[in-house]
């Protein structure tokens, strides 16, 4: 097995047009695991971590940009973040314990495309576009089509994810992360959420539903935001949407849980999270 | 191809030559003969073989040798000791009887430093989650939190 070890993005970008079907390696949270299973065997590995040019989170006017290579520790941490996108650290935070956190990274929970992957619904509630970077140039994507299908991605052999960006959250919305799973630390999940909702005098003027491993791919949840857009937020409204929900996801069986189970989540979460929005509205 | 690092190794500077796709695990247990560092399940789960990189706790077992840069600093267990001996988070789990077989005990004093270096106050619920990454099968976990509870 060969260790590429480039010292810059160039030369990252460079490596990866020679090989491209080398295993790009970040914090190695998923990949060691690969590894160790003998599942996986690639010819050679590409280490990117190091990379300090894709380890930042920076206000960038229109967008908050998060380098590929921040780790779930380094989103905790920043301010930033803190303020003005409190529910990814949220999600950050319940990912593994806090030695998991502080070497995996927001590029490799993407680029695992495991349909648990935390960070997966807060970056489509937030519709955040993905730098995807060749050595021919850069290409932003927007998260809605990013996967094609269970841990596929749009991304290209010769190509890496080098970056996000997210527009700036409207003043005054109320946003949370939800997660399920067997216990409270270190624990894969069965079903998360991130909702983000704007009420104006008990009216709902901006609404994002999205739910992780309840499908192959992570889902914005349309059909019920368009319900609620315009509505003025009452129980009624609440019992309403949380039907309206159950026919607009089909939930997966599979070994950390069964659909039944997982469309009943669904439906509890959005409850609560209606709920609480109507509390302090 | 073995490559070479020249890192701060608990204290000291020393250049290693391994195998960059080696895991630090083996590089620490095997190499360096600091056999301090345990391995519980090689995947992440249960920090039998967490050390320090760079201030940060991390599990050795999913880090490469490569991935260590020239200038890191590496703590293992064996580097928590001071002149006098044992430092005093790890008299407090002798004297707190937080030590049975053993085996978890040098990644949860690893666990405990790294949440010590971050948080000089960590109330008991901190201190539960800076340990959540390190299993224990034998004390119930109690004994422990309060050894470190107890340097606080
Ligand atoms: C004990 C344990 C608990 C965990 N718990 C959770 C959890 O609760 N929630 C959760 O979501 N995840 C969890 N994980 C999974 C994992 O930690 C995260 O998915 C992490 O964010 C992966 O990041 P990494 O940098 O370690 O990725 P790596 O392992 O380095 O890479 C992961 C994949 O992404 C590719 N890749 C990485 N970076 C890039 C890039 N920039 N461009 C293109 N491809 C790239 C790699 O080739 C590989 O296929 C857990 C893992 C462990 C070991
Ligand atoms: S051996 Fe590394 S976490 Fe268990
Ligand atoms: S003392 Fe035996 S595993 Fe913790």
């Amino acid at each position: 097995m060969r260790f590429l070890n480039p010292s810059n993005l160039h030369e990252a970008l460079t490596l990866l047009s020679k090989f491209p079907d080398c295993k790009i390696l970040a914090g190695g949270t998923d990949v060691c695991v690969q590894l160790r299973g003998g599942g996986l065997k690639p010819k050679a590995i590409l280490n990117i971590w190091g990379l300090n040019e894709l380890k930042n989170i920076r206000d960038e006017g229109r967008y908050i940009t998060i380098g590929a290579l921040s780790t779930h520790t380094d989103i905790i941490r920043s301010p930033l973040i803190h303020k003005h996108i409190p529910v990814l650290a949220k999600a950050c935070r319940t990912i593994g314990a806090v030695q998991v956190q502080n070497r995996g990274t927001i590029g490799g929970n993407v680029m695992n495309a495991s349909p648990a992957g935390d960070t997966l619904p807060v970056l489509m509630a937030y519709a955040a576009d993905v730098e995807v970077t060749s050595i021919a140039g850069q290409r932003w994507v927007p998260f809605e089509g990013f996967f094609t299908g269970y841990r596929a991605t749009v991304v290209r052999p010769g190509e890496m994810v080098t970056g996000f960006r997210i527009a700036w959250p409207p003043r005054g919305e109320r946003a949370d992360f939800i997660k399920i799973g067997s216990r409270k630390a270190i624990t894969i999940s069965k079903v998360m959420a991130c909702f983000r909702a704007r009420i104006e005098h008990k009216k709902i003027v901006g609404i994002s539903i999205a739910f992780g491993s309840v499908a192959p791919v992570p889902l914005r949840l349309k059909q019920t935001e368009a319900f609620l857009m315009g509505r003025v937020l009452t129980h009624k409204t609440i019992d309403e949407a949380v039907n309206k929900l159950a026919s607009d996801i089909t939930p997966i069986n599979d070994i950390r849980s069964t659909a039944d189970y997982r469309r009943h989540c669904c439906g509890v979460f959005l409850r609560r999270f209606l709920l609480e929005s109507l509390c302090v509205s | 191809m073995k490559v070479k690092r020249k890192i701060d190794l608990n204290g000291k500077v020393t250049t290693i030559t391994a195998s960059p796709v080696a895991r630090l695990l083996d590089v620490v247990r095997g190499d360096l003969k600091l056999t301090g560092t345990k391995e519980g399940c090689g995947e992440g789960e249960c920090g039998a073989c967490s050390v320090l990189l760079n201030n940060e706790v991390i599990d050795s077992c999913l880090v490469l040798f490569g991935q260590l840069r020239d200038g890191d600093l590496l703590v293992t267990v064996e580097g928590l000791e001071n002149k006098r001996g044992l430092n005093r988070l790890q008299r407090s789990f002798v004297k707190n009887g937080a030590v049975h077989c053993g085996a978890c005990i040098p990644g949860m004093l690893i666990a405990a430093t790294a949440l010590l270096k971050h948080n000089k106050t960590p109330s008991i619920m901190e201190i539960k989650e800076g340990i959540a990454g390190n299993l224990c099968r034998c004390t119930g976990y109690g004994r422990i939190i309060k050894a470190i509870e107890e340097v606080v």
